[in-house]
C-alpha cells in the first residue's frame, strides 16, 4: 500500500544530533528511505528509525548541520535504501552511499537492490573449504583463509594493517584455479592518505579494474558510515550470487563504524550496554559479517576481511570482542613484534582461523599441514613461557630443551612470520620454512605431529 | 483486529487489542509477519515480531490467532533444521530460495509424508494424557511414540490400524469423562513457554557419557543435569558443543544455534549425516534435531529459539528417551532479551540486562531433569549451554547468573586455546557437582578404583600449577628431582589425556573404559617412576625413556576397542621404568 506520490512535509519538530523528528506524517513505513532538503536546497538522504501515529524519527546520513526546524523539507520515498548494482561498478570509485565520485557517469543498470539484504538461509549455505593462498606464511601456514570465510584483522593504531590488507588483495589466489578475485573495498572513516594508499596499491598492480571502491573518509559524515559496508556488500552479493564471481570484500575500519552506531544510539536516548555501545551492537555487526559465504548451487563466493583497530590495543574492547564472536577467526597484530621489525607483525597465538581445518590437508595443501600448524602453536606458546622465565632467572637456569625453544622462537619470528610486503610464498615454501623451525626442537617434543610426517620431513639440527 | 500505531525495529505497538491475551501469536501488517504479544496495557498491545519489520507502517492491521506461540510435535522432527519459531529451513529454501524472506507461513511437520504406524492400544481402553497410542519408525535410530496430548484423557473409541498415515490423519478418537469426543491426529501442539508435565522428578544417578575425556573423567554431567560452557571467542565453545552433540550417549540430540554463525549450522548439516553413532553405527543425523537462528536472523526469534528447542526436547523425554540439548549460545538469547527490554523502555539492571534475566535463566535450566513420564517411563533432558562472556570476563551477568543454575562448569581458557590445547577446558577452574552422583556408576566398572585415580590425577595437575609458579621465579633446573617428575607426568596428563583432537578418527571419541585405563596408566607411571627414583634412578634417565612419548600417543595410536592392547602396553611401559632400577 505505498503511496503513489511521495508526500513532502515542510518543517520538522526537533533536531537532535543526526536525528530529526518529523510530525504530522502519514503512511510512512519503518526503515523507509527519506530525502531531506536543506534550507539551502541541498538534498540529503536518511532512513526512518522509528515511526508512530503522526510522527517519524529520521536518521540523516549526511548529518544535520545547516538544517533548520522551519525551512527543512522532508520527502518519504516509500521504499528502503537501494543502490544500483552492475559489473560496470568494478574499476570505479564511489562515496559512502554508492554515488560515483571519480567523475564518471552513474553506472548504467536497471538493477537496484535493497542495501539491507536478506539473511542467507543456513540450510542454503555451502560449507567454505577452498584454500586461498595469500602468500603470507603466518596466514597460509597457521591461520588459513578459505573462500567464503570472514576473517578480520585486529590491529592497533600505527600498525601496518593497510599494507597487509593490500598485499592480500593483490596476492590472494586459489592454487590451480585461474579466476582472480573481484575486490570490493569499503572505507569507513579512514584518512585521505590511507584511501590514497589503497588506490595506488590497486592501480600499481593493475588490480584496480577488478576493484570497486566505496569511500567514507574521516571528514565525511559519520552516519553515512552505517550504510557504506551495506552498499559494498549489496554489490558483492550481486557479483557473487548473480554473476558467479569470487569476491573479496575489505571493510576498514569497523571501529569507526561502531562509533557511528554508538552516536545514533546515544542520540536516540537508548540504554547503553558496555562502554556506551548499544546492546544490539552484536546483532548489527552480524548483519554485516554474516553477508559472507557460499550458497549451494552457486559458483561465486564472498570472502570478507574486515579491518579494525583495537582502541589501546585492547582485544576485550566491545568492537573486537563482538567481532571475534561473529567472524570465523581473527588475525591479531602485535605491537611487540612490530617493534622488533617483523612484518607482518601478526601474533599467531591469539589468532585463529576457524575454517582452516577443512581447507587444508591432503589434496588441498599438504597432509602434514594440520599437524605442523598445531605443533608451531604449541611450540611458540611454550617458547613464550620460557622467555618469561628467562627474563627472571637468565638462560643458565634453563634446561637444554628450554634453550632449544628460545632458539626456535627467534628463528620462527625472523624466518617464518617475517617476510617482505611484496613477497608471495607458495604453501610449499611456507611449510618448508615451518619444518626448518620445528627441526630445531628435539624430535620427542613434536607430540602434535604424527610419526609418518616426522619421518618424512624432520631434519635433525638442520636449521641450527 | 487491531491497528499498528508504532514501529520501532522488531517491536510494534498496536491498538484495539483488548481481546488479546499475553503471549498470543498475532499476524502483523499486510504481509502477516509473525509476532507475539509481550505486553498489554488497556487496549494497546506491544508485540515482538519474529521477522524484519522494514516498510511496516502505522495503520496496518494486526490479527490475533487466539493461540500462544506453540510448536508441532509429531513424526518429522528428526533430521530437520528449524528456524527459531519452528519453520523448517529446508522448506523455506525450496519456497523462497537461498535467502530468508518474510511472511512465509509453513507447517513445521511435513503434511504429505506418510509414516508407517503400529498401534499399541485398543479401542475401549482408558487412556490418560501423555500415554502412548502406538509408534512410528521415524528413523532406524528413533522409534517415535505417538503421545496423547497431556491435557486429554478418557476412553479410546477408535485407534488407527497398522498402516501408513500422514500427520494430519486420524490416529485416535477419545471420549472424555465429560462426554465430549476428541479426534487426535498423529501430532499435537504445545506452547513453548510452558514446561510439559510429567509424573515425578527422579534423583540423578548416571553420567551422560560424552566420549570427551576431560568431561567424562574429570567434570562429568549427569543424565538430566545441567552444564554450562563459558568461554571467550576462539576458545572452542562451538567445536566442543559439536563434539558433545556428536558423541553424547543420548537417544535424541537437540542442537540450538542461537545467534551464532550460519556456517556452523551448515557444518553440522554436512558432517552429521556422515558421522556414525559409535553404538549403532548409524548416521548421527538420524537422532538429531537442529534449531537455527543465526546472528543475522531476526532477534526476537532468537529469544524464542531456546524455548522451541527445549519443548521438543521435553516431548522426546516424554517418550521415555534420554535427550541431550545443546544451546549455543545462551548469551545471545540473553542479549535478545536485553534488546527487546530496551525497546520496551524497561528499567535495566546490570549492564542493561533486564532484572528478570536470572529468573528466565533459572526457568530454562530447570526444564532439564530426569523424570517419570505421564506414561510411566523414565526419560531425561540434559542441558548444555554455551555462554559467551564479553571480553572473556566470567563475572559478567549472564555467566554469573548461569552458574547459579547449573552444577557442572566447563570453563574454557584463552591461554589453552592459543596453545591449541583443545578442548580448552581449564581443569583448575572447571568443576562438577555430579561426581558423587556418577561415582557408583564408574566404580562398578573399574573395580572401585575410578574415584581414587581421578583424585590422584587432579593432585598432580594441581601440584604442577604450584610448581610452575616456583619455576617462574627460580627456573626449571633449580627444582628438586621429584618435582621435575611431577612436571613431566603433568605434561603426560595434559598431552596424553586432557588434550583430545576432535578431528582425529580415533581420538575424537574415547569410550569410558579406555578413559579409565589411560588415566590409570599415567598415574601408575608416576608412582612407578617415583619409586624408581627413591631407589636411586636419576630423573634424567626416566625423562629419556622413549615410552613417555608412546604413552602420550596411546590415546590415538591404540584403537578404542582394543582394551587389552592398552593394558598390555601400560604393563610393558611400567616394566621399562622398573628395569631402570636394576641399573641403579
Amino acid at each position: 500500500m505505498t503511496a503513489l506520490l511521495s508526500l513532502e512535509y515542510k518543517g520538522v519538530k526537533e533536531i537532535v544530533g543526526p536525528l530529526i523528528f518529523v510530525e504530522g506524517v502519514e503512511d510512512v513505513g519503518f526503515d523507509e528511505l527519506v530525502e531531506v532538503i536543506t534550507p539551502a536546497g541541498e538534498e540529503r538522504r536518511g532512513r526512518v528509525l522509528d515511526v508512530g501515529r503522526g510522527f517519524a524519527v529520521v536518521q540523516v546520513f549526511e548529518g544535520t548541520q545547516g538544517l533548520s526546524p522551519s525551512a527543512t523539507r522532508v520527502r518519504f520515498l516509500g521504499k528502503p535504501l537501494s543502490v544500483p548494482v552492475s559489473t560496470e561498478m568494478l574499476g570505479r570509485v564511489f562515496d559512502g552511499l554508492g554515488r560515483p565520485i571519480d567523475g564518471g557517469p552513474e553506472p548504467f543498470t536497471e538493477d537496484h537492490r535493497d542495501v539491507n539484504g536478506l539473511p542467507i538461509n543456513p540450510f542454503a549455505r555451502d560449507y567454505p573449504e577452498e584454500f586461498i593462498q595469500t602468500g603470507v606464511s603466518v596466514i597460509d601456514g597457521m591461520n588459513t583463509l578459505v573462500r567464503g570465510q570472514k576473517l578480520p584483522i585486529f590491529s592497533g593504531s600505527g600498525l601496518p594493517h593497510n599494507l597487509l590488507a593490500a598485499q592480500i588483495a593483490r596476492q590472494a589466489t586459489v592454487p590451480g584455479k585461474e579466476e582472480e578475485f573481484a575486490v570490493i573495498f569499503a572505507a569507513m572513516g579512514i584518512k585521505h592518505d590511507e584511501a590514497h594508499f589503497f588506490r595506488r596499491a590497486f592501480e600499481e598492480t593493475g588490480a584496480l579494474k577488478r576493484t570497486a571502491i566505496f569511500l567514507n573518509l574521516a571528514d565525511d559524515p559519520p552516519i553515512e558510515r552505517l550504510v557504506t559496508p551495506r552498499v559494498a556488500l549489496t554489490l558483492a552479493e550481486y557479483l557473487a550470487f548473480d554473476l558467479d564471481m569470487h569476491v573479496l570484500v575489505i571493510l576498514t575500519d569497523m571501529t569507526n563504524y561502531a562509533e557511528a552506531l554508538r552516536e545514533i544510539s546515544a542520540a536516540k536516548g537508548e540504554v547503553p550496554s558496555r562502554r556506551g555501545y548499544p546492546g544490539y551492537l552484536y546483532t548489527d555487526l552480524a548483519t554485516i559479517y554474516e553477508r559472507a559465504g557460499r550458497i549451494r548451487g552457486k559458483k561465486g563466493s564472498i570472502t570478507q576481511m574486515p579491518v579494525l583497530t583495537m582502541p589501546n590495543d585492547d582485544i576485550t574492547h566491545p568492537v573486537p570482542d563482538l567481532t571475534g564472536y561473529i567472524t570465523e577467526g581473527q588475525l591479531v597484530f602485535d605491537r611487540e613484534l612490530f617493534r622488533k621489525g617483523i612484518y607482518p607483525p601478526l601474533n599467531p597465538l591469539p589468532s585463529l582461523s576457524r575454517l582452516m581445518k577443512d581447507g587444508i590437508g591432503e589434496g588441498r595443501t599438504r597432509g602434514d599441514h594440520a599437524d605442523v600448524s598445531n605443533q608451531l602453536y604449541a611450540a611458540y606458546a611454550r617458547a613464550q613461557e620460557v622467555r618469561m622465565i628467562t627474563a627472571i632467572v637468565g638462560e643458565e637456569g634453563l634446561t637444554d630443551v628450554d634453550r632449544k625453544y628460545l632458539e626456535f622462537a627467534d628463528y620462527f619470528e625472523y624466518y617464518f612470520i617475517n617476510q617482505r610486503p611484496d613477497e608471495n610464498r607458495t604453501i610449499e615454501q611456507t611449510l618448508s620454512i615451518a619444518w626448518d623451525c620445528l627441526s630445531i626442537l628435539p624430535e620427542t617434543e613434536l607430540t602434535r605431529v604424527s610419526e609418518k610426517y616426522i619421518k618424512q620431513y624432520y631434519r635433525k639440527g638442520k636449521a641450527s | 483486529m487491531g491497528r499498528i500505531i508504532r514501529v520501532s525495529g522488531p517491536v510494534v505497538q498496536a491498538e484495539g487489542m483488548r481481546e488479546s491475551s499475553m503471549y498470543e501469536v498475532v499476524y502483523v501488517g499486510y504481509e502477516r509477519l509473525i509476532g507475539e504479544i509481550i505486553k498489554l496495557e488497556e487496549d494497546i498491545a506491544t508485540i515482538q515480531v519474529y521477522e524484519n519489520t522494514s516498510g511496516v507502517k502505522p495503520g496496518e492491521p494486526v490479527e490475533g490467532t487466539g493461540m500462544p506461540l506453540s510448536v508441532e510435535l509429531g513424526p518429522g522432527l528428526i533430521g530437520s533444521i528449524f528456524d527459531g519459531i519452528q519453520r523448517p529451513l529446508s522448506v523455506i529454501f525450496e519456497k523462497a530460495g537461498p535467502f530468508v524472506s518474510r511472511g512465509i507461513h509453513i507447517f513445521a511437520l511435513p503434511r504429505d509424508k506418510k509414516w508407517p504406524f503400529t498401534p499399541s492400544r485398543k479401542a475401549g481402553e482408558k487412556i490418560r494424557g501423555g500415554e502412548v497410542l502406538g509408534y512410528v519408525e521415524e528413523t532406524p535410530l528413533v522409534k517415535h511414540k505417538i503421545l496423547v496430548p497431556p491435557t486429554i484423557r478418557g476412553t479410546l473409541r477408535e485407534v488407527a490400524k497398522e498402516g501408513e498415515y500422514r500427520v494430519e490423519d486420524l490416529c485416535a478418537v477419545v471420549e472424555t469423562p465429560e462426554g465430549k469426543t476428541v479426534e487426535l491426529p498423529f501430532y499435537h501442539r504445545w506452547p513453548i513457554r510452558a514446561p510439559r508435565p510429567y509424573k515425578e522428578r527422579l534423583p540423578l544417578s548416571e553420567p551422560l557419557l560424552t566420549g570427551q575425556r576431560v568431561i567424562d573423567t574429570f567434570f562429568p554431567v549427569a543424565r538430566g543435569g545441567c552444564a554450562a560452557i563459558p568461554g571467550g571467542f576462539g576458545t572452542g565453545k562451538t567445536v566442543t558443543l559439536h563434539q558433545l552433540a556428536a558423541w553424547s550417549d543420548a537417544d535424541i540430540v537437540i542442537y540450538i544455534g542461537c545467534g551464532e554463525r550460519g556456517n556452523e549450522m551448515t557444518e553440522v548439516l554436512i558432517s552429521f549425516p556422515k558421522l556414525k553413532d559409535p553404538r549403532s553405527g548409524r548416521p548421527l543425523m538420524e537422532r538429531t534435531v537442529l534449531v537455527a537462528n543465526t546472528s543475522n536472523m531476526p532477534v526476537s526469534a532468537r529469544e524464542a529459539s531456546i524455548y522451541t528447542g527445549i519443548t521438543m526436547a521435553e516431548y522426546f523425554r516424554d517418550m521415555g528417551y534420554d535427550v541431550a540439548l545443546m544451546a549455543d549460545s545462551t548469551s545471545r538469547w540473553a542479549e535478545a532479551l536485553r534488546e527487546i527490554s530496551g525497546r520496551l523502555e524497561e528499567m535495566p539492571a546490570e549492564e542493561g540486562f533486564p532484572p528478570y534475566l536470572a529468573s528466565r535463566l533459572g526457568e530454562f535450566y530447570e526444564r532439564a531433569g530426569r523424570v517419570v513420564t505421564l506414561s510411566g517411563e523414565i526419560g531425561s533432558v540434559t542441558i548444555m549451554g554455551a555462554v559467551s562472556p564479553p571480553g572473556g570476563d566470567f563475572t559478567e551477568p549472564v555467566t554469573m547468573h548461569t552458574k547459579r543454575f547449573i552444577r557442572a562448569l566447563w570453563a574454557l581458557d584463552t591461554a589453552l586455546a592459543s596453545m591449541r590445547h583443545y578442548p580448552a577446558i581449564n581443569w583448575l577452574i572447571s568443576y562438577s557437582d555430579y561426581i558423587d552422583v556418577v561415582e557408583n556408576w564408574w566404580n562398578e566398572r573399574t573395580g572401585g578404583l575410578w574415584k581414587k585415580y581421578r583424585v590422584e590425577a587432579m593432585k598432580i595437575l594441581q601440584r604442577e600449577e604450584e610448581l610452575k609458579e616456583i619455576v617462574r621465579l627460580v627456573g626449571p633446573e633449580a627444582l628438586p628431582e621429584h618435582e621435575k617428575l611431577v612436571l613431566e607426568v603433568a605434561r603426560m596428563l595434559r598431552e596424553g589425556f586432557l588434550r583430545q583432537n576432535a578431528y582425529h578418527p580415533i581420538d575424537t571419541y574415547t569410550p569410558p573404559e579406555k578413559q579409565f585405563y589411560l588415566l590409570k596408566g599415567i598415574v601408575d607411571f608416576y608412582y612407578t617412576a617415583k619409586r624408581a627414583m627413591d631407589r636411586g634412578v636419576p630423573f634424567t634417565k626416566i625423562k629419556k625413556l622413549p615410552v613417555i612419548f608412546e604413552i602420550m600417543r596411546a590415546k590415538e595410536s591404540i584403537p578404542n576397542e582394543n582394551l587389552d592392547q592398552l593394558k598390555e602396553f601400560f604393563d610393558r611401559a611400567l616394566q621399562e621404568v622398573q628395569a631402570l632400577e636394576a641399573g641403579a
